[in-house]
């Protein structure tokens, strides 16, 4: 894979871009509400019929927006979090930042409060929970920095997941139940503009960190000392890289509900079309990822009359495609 | 150790007077036997749907609320049972009552109002084995309820009332039934039920949540054409595409927002106005639990959905519904306050 220039790998860049831009249309003109392709064009431009406007404009596109959004932020965040742990088993949630989310979420409908606050509340819940690893974790002093991190990111998100359940239990099983199992399966159905305006900027503000520090990531994963010889504290990069990633999860889960595989999955494909370069395994990534959820996305939405929650078309999607890529046996890693 | 040998003689105890003195027989909604003591003086309700069912037939004999009754709910709950402890519930409903506990409680009987599945039928069977206590479970489906009043009427010993009320359920049905006789399906009103802060929760046409809306006469929109029952996510535009002519909901924080949300704009429902909020004082009127307090949802929304053809005020209609059933005389202010509610301005 080395042997690659960089001219091909620009090339790969663009195509894929080609191909996410190309599926956005795409989605643009798939929906219940039948419109023919010259009037979803008409509707984008604001011209024609209201209704069409309204549909394509203040419904089918925040969606599209927000499942590029989704994904690609997830993909981003689940490449670095798996850089940072040098290990490809992990996913965005290892710190339990979902186990959080979903907590805070479910405290929301608990509490019959507004959408807004079930998704502050949900962001609330994803960082609090990973400040509260990290803090534990540092306080840990006799054993493996970051074997601290995992174990204390178990620990912590078993407890909010218990407390979930809790609250489950606890919750009307005519009111609440139901919407609590359904956030907990992420969805994009309710998207809306407003919605997404307060994510763009916090996914935003953790990836701008990612891409200035993506060299020195790149050193991290040979290894602490092997970092430090190099130059890079290593103490400092990984937390750097712990808060971007955890405020770019937390933001989009606080907007789809849980969405899992993504983050596991889509840095896998993106390793074995660029290799384990970080500075181009975060962009190849987020694109896949975009492009990923904007897939699953549109058919959770087409495949049956009723929405299929995300959570359940990218388990059935990837957990088969993980198995696959164990019995491969590919080395993307090293 | 002495508490412990106590508590064992409790419960060894509590179990010999559940034992029950085997009197007569009642087939229930399963088609199990079910012997029950002569007299019945204290029932375990399963769950929020048999909860009602026993009060409304015989009040005195309901051990406790599956949660505790809420001061929003209570000047709609006759005085002394107001006060009745929170009992938890039983079986596959999320259990969280401890058998121990119903042990204590030691009822003459326990009553499941809802699904008469063979799940719910094996855990009958269990409970019942395993305590002792007669368990009898009765057919939950709205179109079961005047058999549901006449079988619970005659567990509970007060086979009259459930008589009285279940003819009252009849004569409600065949008041909306004569309407619906004279209206073909095509003119009957498309209706959507909105759950969930964002309103894009629904259930699917025949699922217990909102079979409420045929028996009213009106056609739910959320129809897969395939038999499938449940809940469900939708999205806004499938709403928008199916545009239904009327939304019912008794979420307050999606009918806040409802009329000032751009989105829900352009479905007919929202654009007429006709988009109703349900009291859910002291328990839902459309669903939530789904029991007898559909009956004055029922109403309502026959009301609702056919204003020339329906006869009847529903300020007198709800004095009397719960006067008969829940055993109040609500105040004018407490009539007022459930009226206000049903026009969309509910308490804060």
């Amino acid at each position: 894979m080395s042997a690659r220039k960089t001219g091909p790998k620009l090339t790969l860049g663009l195509v894929l871009s080609a191909l996410v831009i190309m599926l956005s249309v795409g989605a643009l003109a798939i929906g219940p509400f039948p419109l023919s392709p010259g009037e979803v064009l008409a509707a984008l431009l604001g011209i024609g019929d209201p209704q069409a406007q309204l549909v394509v404009q203040g419904i089918r596109l925040p969606r599209v927006v927000a499942a590029l959004l989704v994904g690609g932020a997830l993909a981003a965040a689940g490449a670095s979090y798996q850089a940072l742990f040098r290990n490809p088993l992990v996913s965005p949630d290892i710190l339990g930042v979902s186990a959080g989310a979903g907590l805070g979420a479910v405290i929301g409908i608990f509490l019959s409060l507004p959408v807004a606050f079930i998704q502050l509340f949900a962001f609330a819940g994803g960082l609090g929970a990973v400040v509260l690893v990290t803090v534990i974790a540092s306080a840990v002093r006799n054993t493996d920095r970051i074997l601290a991190l995992v174990l204390t990111g178990v620990v912590i998100g078993a407890l909010a997941g218990a407390a979930t359940s809790l609250l489950k239990v606890l919750a009307d099983p005519y009111d609440q139940l139901p919407a609590i199992t359904f956030w907990l399966l992420g969805s994009l159905a309710s998207t809306t503009a407003g919605d997404i305006l307060p994510a763009v900027p916090a996914v935003l503000l953790g990836l701008v960190p990612l891409v200035l520090l993506r060299w020195r990531i790149n050193v991290l994963a040979l290894g602490d000392d092997e970092a430090r010889a190099l130059g890079v504290e290593a103490g400092r990069i990984r937390f750097i890289v712990i808060a971007a990633a955890t405020l770019i999860t937390a933001s989009v889960t606080a907007l789809a509900g849980v969405v899992g595989w993504v983050g596991l999955v889509i840095p896998h494909i993106a390793r074995m079309l660029v290799g384990p370069g970080f500075a181009r395994l975060l962009p190849v990534s987020a694109i896949l990822g975009a492009g990923y959820l904007l897939l699953v996305d549109t058919l959770a939405r087409t495949i049956a009359a009723v929405e299929v929650p995300l959570g359940i078309l990218t388990a059935v999607i990837g957990a088969p495609f993980f198995i696959w890529l164990l019995a491969a046996g590919r080395r993307g890693w090293a | 150790m002495h508490r412990n040998t106590l508590r064992g003689l409790v419960f060894w105890l509590a179990l010999l007077a559940a034992v029950p003195v085997a009197a007569r027989t009642v087939v229930d909604s399963a088609g199990r036997e079910v012997q029950l003591p002569d007299e019945v003086g204290t029932v375990f309700a399963s769950g929020p749907p048999a909860s009602i069912l026993v009060y409304v037939l015989r009040p005195e004999v309901l051990a406790g609320w599956p949660r505790a009754i809420r001061p929003e709910e209570a000047p709609y709950i006759a005085a002394p049972y107001r006060e009745l402890p929170a009992s938890g519930r039983l079986t596959g409903r999320g259990g969280d009552a401890n058998l121990e506990r119903v042990l204590e409680i030691a009822p003459d009987l326990i009553i499941d109002f809802g699904s008469v599945r063979d799940t719910y039928i094996d855990l009958a069977d269990r409970v019942q084995r395993q305590t002792g206590i007669p368990y009898l479970l009765i057919d939950g489906r709205f179109e079961a309820t005047p058999a549901a009043l006449r079988l619970a009427g005659e567990a509970l010993g007060v086979p009259e009332r459930g008589e009285l009320l279940a003819r009252d359920v009849e004569q409600t049905f065949e008041r909306i039934d004569a309407i619906l006789a004279a209206t073909p399906e095509q003119d009957r009103p498309r209706v959507y039920m909105a759950r969930a802060p964002d309103g894009l929760e629904t259930g699917l046409k025949g699922s217990i949540n909102t079979e409420i809306i045929e028996r009213a006469g009106g056609r739910n929109v959320a129809d897969p054409g395939d038999g499938r029952r449940g809940l469900v996510r939708a999205s806004l535009e499938q709403v928008i595409f199916s545009d239904p002519e009327v939304i019912v909901t008794w979420d307050r924080n999606f009918y806040a927002q409802v009329f000032h949300n751009p989105m829900w704009a352009p479905v007919d429902a929202v654009r007429n106005g006709r988009v109703y909020l349900s009291p859910t004082a002291p328990f839902g009127w459309i669903d939530r639990p789904p029991s007898l307090n559909r009956l004055i949802g029922l109403k309502w929304l026959a009301g609702l959905f056919y204003p020339e053809q329906w006869r009847g005020t529903l300020r007198e209609e709800v004095r009397a519904f719960y006067s008969r059933y829940y055993h109040v005389e609500p105040t004018e202010q407490d009539l007022d306050r459930l009226l206000q509610w049903s026009e969309g301005k509910p308490p804060q």
